[in-house]
């Protein structure tokens, strides 16, 4: 059974540079063992292919029961240049959001 | 001045130079506030203000600074609560005029106004152009022909030292945004600039209330998922912070958003990269730790931040001229609309070759299909869909030349193409460099209150 990160937790997308992070935070315990087990870097990455060259690195916040994805080269060269429309990466939460994953059986 | 106290609260006014001016209004009136903060400056805007300053000496401070002020004086002047700002910018000394001639204008005959300078070290960049750029490595030297403005982040430290000469307004041109709360706090309640435990709970609240309604509500309502109460009154954040380096965030009981562990938990990962090491000017802030509980409604409790001391540098944001961004949009609606629109990207890029025109980097947008997260795969044709075209070029005619020739479709392209426009934008790219803190001079003078 196919499940998105949409239902198991909220994002939000920040720039710095040429660099957008991505955090995503479990709605609960279920659901962060989940992400925490499935949304690995390569996962995101692939995700992110056709927007950014990577590469992607992912720190864990358990007390927060949330993952942080740091991915670069993702802005079109960075906010002050970029040719993009979304010059900070603002959407890029959703693109996260949009990720299938495995639910459990 | 006052002795320190055993709690202050301080409120966000502003979390970016366009933002919103009531909640501010709201704060100063019933926040029972003893600071607002205002933060005003996005990376490139200081390079943006440099250039205003260079048409007109008396500008190139925060575009809205008159209306935020006029919104907030008053109030501010009844209930003794201090404003902290960079709305300076490029110009810290015409801001603070600015504002007195406000305050004037309100029947405040002489306010004063302690300004921070020793930001712009512009000069200091060009003396030491072996300063490799954070980015590429490469020596800064390089920019220094296009070089347009370099700022340093500065720390809490110089706003401790405004408020310390006892003005109710500091001014200042860059300052890192957590920095600016802090400083309230080092003032306030008496904190050493080297107690680091406090100097992470300081830097924790000024990273959770630096971007104003986004810890409130903002930037995070998904409408049948996550919603917030009264969208459009979303209220900007305070802070209580205890001597003891205690920290309870608010927000006005008659004000819209949500303040909840989900917000605040959204908020401490933005713009974060390693969360065991997000770098002020004041400290290296650990966020592994930090834990957020809900102690009523809209108010919850943070803690658990750790801190590491500063580093012995500062991060200086070089803003410099980098060519023209040039583009057009047109929309095609109904039957066959996508493939209409690209037949127009063909004709354009092609009518821009036959004028003789290169570029280094073209951008095409299928706005409604893929001008966000890129063309994906399966999905089903829009209903309608608008072209845009952009392009870069260190040459204005060429990049004038992609909106004239997306603007040139209504009449010259394929059928049904509405609502096209056309523009160009000078650029102000920015680029990092770290510049030896002992370099870097400031100083605070106060304008008026003779």
């Amino acid at each position: 059974m196919s499940v998105k990160v949409y239902d198991l937790g909220h994002a939000r997308a920040g720039d710095k540079g040429n660099t957008s992070n991505v955090s995503v935070t479990a709605y609960d315990e279920r659901a962060w063992n989940i992400l925490r087990e499935q949304l690995t870097s390569e996962r995101v990455m692939h995700a992110y292919a056709e927007i950014a060259k990577g590469p992607v690195t992912r720190y864990e916040l358990p007390k927060l029961r949330a993952l942080n994805f740091v991915i670069e080269n993702a802005l079109g060269g960075g906010v002050t240049v970029s040719l993009a429309q979304d010059m900070h990466g603002k959407s890029l939460s959703f693109k996260m959001l949009d990720i299938d994953l495995h639910g459990e059986g | 001045m006052t002795a320190p106290r055993s709690s202050i609260r301080v409120g966000t006014g502003a979390g970016f130079s366009d933002d919103r001016i009531d909640p501010a209004a709201a704060l100063a009136a019933r926040g029972k506030l003893d600071y607002l903060v205002f933060e005003c400056l996005a990376e490139r805007t200081i390079a943006r203000e440099t250039l205003t300053r260079l048409k007109d000496p008396e500008r190139g401070y925060t575009p809205y600074l008159v209306e935020r002020f006029q919104a907030v004086l008053p109030a501010c002047t009844q209930n003794g609560i201090r404003i902290v700002t960079n709305m300076g910018a490029a110009n810290p000394l015409g801001a603070a005029r600015a504002v007195r001639r406000e305050a004037k204008a309100l029947g405040i005959a002489d306010l004063p106004v302690a300004v921070v300078t020793g930001d712009d070290v512009a000069d200091l960049v060009r003396q030491n152009p072996q300063l490799p750029l954070m980015e590429s490595g490469e020596p800064v030297e390089s920019l220094l022909p296009r070089m347009a403005s370099a700022n340093a982040y500065l720390g809490a430290d110089v706003i401790r030292d405004g408020l310390a000469t006892g003005a109710p307004v500091v001014m200042t041109g860059r300052v890192a945004d957590p920095s600016l709360f802090l400083g309230t706090m080092l003032h306030g309640l008496g904190w050493a600039y080297d107690d680091y435990p406090k100097l992470a709970v300081g830097t924790l609240a000024g990273h959770l209330m630096e971007c104003a309604g986004q810890v409130t509500g903002g930037c995070f309502i998904d409408p049948g998922r996550k919603d917030a109460e009264d969208a459009v009154n979303i209220g900007f954040p305070y802070a209580d912070i205890g001597q003891d380096g205690s920290l309870l965030l608010g927000k006005l009981e008659d004000s819209g958003g949500r303040l909840d562990v989900m917000t605040c938990t959204e908020q401490v990962l933005y713009e974060m990269h390693d969360p065991t090491s997000y770098i002020t000017p004041d400290c290296i802030l650990d966020i592994t730790g930090v834990e957020f509980a809900q102690e009523g409604k809209h108010r919850v409790r943070a803690k658990g931040a750790k801190a590491r001391p500063r580093t012995p540098t500062y991060k200086v944001v070089v803003g410099y001229h980098d060519g023209y961004i040039g583009e057009g949009e047109v929309a095609y609606a109904g039957p066959n609309a996508v493939a209409r629109a690209q037949l127009a990207e063909k004709i354009v890029r092609e009518r821009l070759q036959l004028r003789g025109f290169t570029y280094p980097e073209i951008r095409v947008d299928y706005i409604g299909m893929s001008s966000l997260h890129g063309m994906g795969e399966g999905r089903p044709e829009p209903y309608e869909v608008r072209l845009r075209i952009a392009a870069r070029s260190p040459d204005r005619k060429a990049a004038l030349a992609v909106g004239f020739e997306v603007r040139t479709l209504h009449v010259n392209g394929p059928s049904g193409g509405g609502g096209g426009s056309n523009a160009i934008r000078e650029v102000l790219a920015v680029k990092s460099i770290l510049m030896p803190r002992e370099l870097v001079k400031t100083a605070v003078t106060v304008v008026g209150g003779k």
